[in-house]
């Protein structure tokens, strides 16, 4: 049984209809990310855990107790918010002490907690001061200094990086995963930003417009996205989605791709996409990761079905560890991770390396994967 | 080039400047010219005032006026001088600010952190009071306040006071708050805090330049308040106000101009120190909003 469990979760405000019947668990110990693009939700879903928002229906069990009529203080959960939400008028000190001062913790034990905590985050020196004499990144560590003493059994976190610059957010990304790995606690913890939500996860959950898309490890969702939205949001540069014809009249069934100079192009897709047959004739959606497109030297050598095919290179990118050369591809732009050093000229024809056993195919019209 | 362009953009700002300076030297003079007569012949013997120039200094200097406005001046039929009714002013003037400050805190922080259905309904329905004309309610108040034996006491002052405040009180104290982040409010929650807790500790800390803007504001208005003073007060519950009108209009022969200067000083003093020892907070207070971003 799942340590956190979301079950048909739904939540209206008035009218409307914001979480449309989520269902959602976590294992004990596990760090689950709900991502999706702003405004789709994830908020409102973390705050009905911590029992912040009433729900509409549905229930959410903590350790198989189900939670929906209790006060957040009573479900054992620590949340960190995006704007950190330091009491202005208290010290570093009195902020992390301050709910267990409530509840009446006698104080040379508070004070006791407050340093094992401040040791933990190293901010041991900031304790008399005020937030307003901290930086972001101090702010950053004295709210999870703040849940870190609750020693609840589920963290909650709100978008906590997106108010720090670009490097920061990079470090504290690693601390929060290296706090994960020693603490062994359940963290649901929420972003738009499918590189923090790639790096922390081990379940991902994504959202859209209050509906789940997908739930699953970061590998699942990355090389299998279950419909184009998730493809399309997860990964960067995103997945190309290129717009191919089934046509199954050779031994086996090809795909064919709208080319440079009105060619087209045709991928013999092997024996092993046997679900395609089915749309024989028709359009389909053709998913590639960039780094499925390679130049030949480059490409997987263990890949089962390797082909290659010639495409225009319209602009090349370099990236220091990796070029990127934008390629026509099904009338659209599509985006090639090239080695470093690949020989590549914009504006001529290049030979190009298409792994075929990362390919996914999607239906247009229902935006489902097929095969 | 650049050297006599700034010379000249120097100098005109310095005779922009210097007319600024002068425009307001005179709407000051013009402001306190009032202050100075007032202040000037209280500290005059009365046949001073009779003889000669209002606007001259006194001849001679006497703080008699000032004693007899204080103890001893006939107000109404009776000899005590203002001390009585400034004492009455003081005992309805301080719970009544406390109350409707207190109050109105309480409500703005009901109507933004914890919003129920048709908070803005009733918010509106608030400021509805603040535009109300108070000649309105004199007679539903006036027989409430008799209904509830109040009639013609300090407490029934206080009580109308703190009624009729609420509306503005609140406004502030809602204004304010609104713009005060809701995710310390749920901090707070997770951190077991309750409603009370999460007013006292986490909320009334920060509101001091509101909590200034809303004392003064009410102090003003309470302390200066000659409607309802004299609509439900009686002999022995004055507000200041109604005494020193009555101080003014008492017709034992010779009117005492220096007493009554001095007995409307003495009725102006609270006001002015309250403003002078908080000011820069009511400046500060007003500007928050504006400049907290
Ligand atoms: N208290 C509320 N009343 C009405 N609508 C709300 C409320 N809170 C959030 N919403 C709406 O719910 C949707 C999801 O919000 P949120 O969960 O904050 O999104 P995000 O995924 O960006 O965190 C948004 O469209 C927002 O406008
Ligand atoms: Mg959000």
């Amino acid at each position: 049984m799942a340590f956190l469990e979301i079950e048909k979760l739904e939540k209206r405000f008035g009218s409307v209809s914001i979480l449309k019947g989520i269902d959602l668990d976590i294992d004990e110990g596990g760090f689950l990310v709900l991502v999706g693009p702003s405004g789709c939700g994830k908020s409102t879903l973390l705050n009905t855990i911590a029992g912040l928002e009433s729900v509409s229906g549905g229930e959410i069990r903590i350790a198989g107790k189900r939670v929906n009529e209790l006060h957040p203080s009573r479900r054992d959960i620590a949340m960190v918010f995006q704007s950190y939400a330091l009491y202005p008028n208290m010290t570093v000190a009195q902020n992390i002490s301050f709910g267990m001062e409530i509840k009446g913790v006698p104080k040379p034990e508070r004070d006791k907690a407050i340093a094992g905590v401040s040791e933990t985050l190293q901010i041991g020196h900031l304790l008399d001061r005020k937030p307003s004499q901290l930086s972001g990144g101090q702010r950053q560590r004295v709210a999870m200094g703040r849940a870190l003493v609750r020693r609840p059994q589920v963290f909650l976190f709100d978008e906590p990086l997106s108010n720090l610059d670009a490097k920061l957010r990079v470090d504290m990304r690693t601390e929060i995963k290296r706090l994960h790995q020693s603490m062994k606690r359940t963290i649901v913890y929420v972003t738009h930003d499918q590189i923090e939500a790639m790096t922390l996860a081990t379940k991902i959950a994504v959202l859209k417009d209050g509906v789940l898309q997908q739930a699953g490890t970061p590998a699942e969702i990355y090389n299998s996205p279950t419909n184009m939205f998730v493809a399309d949001f997860m990964g960067s540069p995103a997945m190309n989605l290129i717009p191919a014809t089934v046509n199954v009249s050779g031994k086996s069934p090809a795909l064919d791709i709208g080319a440079y100079g009105g060619r087209t192009m045709s991928l013999d897709l092997g024996a092993s996409n046997g679900m395609l047959s089915k749309f024989s004739g028709r359009p389909v959606m053709f998913g590639i990761r960039p780094e499925a497109i390679t130049d030949p030297e480059g490409a997987d050598r263990t890949s089962k079905n390797l082909i290659t095919a010639e495409c225009f290179v319209e602009v090349v990118e370099p990236a220091g560890s990796d070029t990127f050369a934008v390629v026509h591809l099904g009338g659209k732009e599509a985006v090639a991770r090239l080695r470093a050093d690949a020989k590549v000229v914009p504006g001529t024809v290049a030979k190009l390396a298409f792994n075929l056993d990362k390919a996914v195919f999607f239906d247009p019209e229902t935006q489902q994967r097929i095969a | 080039m650049t050297a006599t362009t700034q010379q000249t953009a120097v100098r005109t700002g310095a005779l922009v400047r210097a007319l600024i300076y002068a425009l307001l030297l005179l709407f000051a003079v013009y402001y306190l010219l009032p202050l100075y007569v007032m202040v000037v012949n209280s500290l005059k013997p009365l046949e001073e005032i009779r003889q000669g120039n209002m606007l001259a200094l006194p001849r001679t200097w006497t703080i008699e006026p000032w004693l007899s406005a204080w103890s001893t001046a006939q107000i109404g039929v009776q000899p005590t001088g203002l001390k009585p009714y400034f004492l009455n002013s003081i005992q309805m003037v301080v719970p009544a600010v406390f109350t409707s400050t207190l109050l109105g805190a309480l409500n703005g922080y009901v109507l933004t952190k914890w919003r129920f259905r048709g908070a803005d309904f009733v918010f509106t329905l608030m400021l509805l009071s603040c535009f109300i004309p108070f000649q309105i309610v004199l007679i539903p108040s006036a027989r409430i306040l008799g209904l509830l034996g109040l009639g013609g006491t300090v407490t029934g002052l206080v009580l109308i006071h703190a009624i009729y405040g609420l509306g503005f009180t609140t406004l502030f104290f809602r204004n304010y708050y609104e713009a005060f982040p809701s995710e310390l409010v749920r901090a707070a929650m997770i951190d077991g805090a309750g409603f009370f807790q999460i007013f006292r500790r986490i909320l009334l800390p920060s509101s001091g330049p509101i909590i200034v803007v809303t004392v003064i504001w009410q102090f003003t208005n309470i302390w200066n308040d000659f409607l309802f003073g004299s609509s439900f007060s009686n002999a022995d519950s004055q507000p200041m106000t109604v005494a020193l009108n009555n101080l003014v209009n008492s017709s034992t022969g010779v009117k005492e101009y220096n007493v009554h200067f001095a007995g409307a000083i003495l009725a102006a003093l609270p006001t002015l120190v309250v403003y002078i020892v908080s000011g820069r907070y009511f400046v500060r207070g007003l500007m928050a909003g504006a400049v907290k971003g």
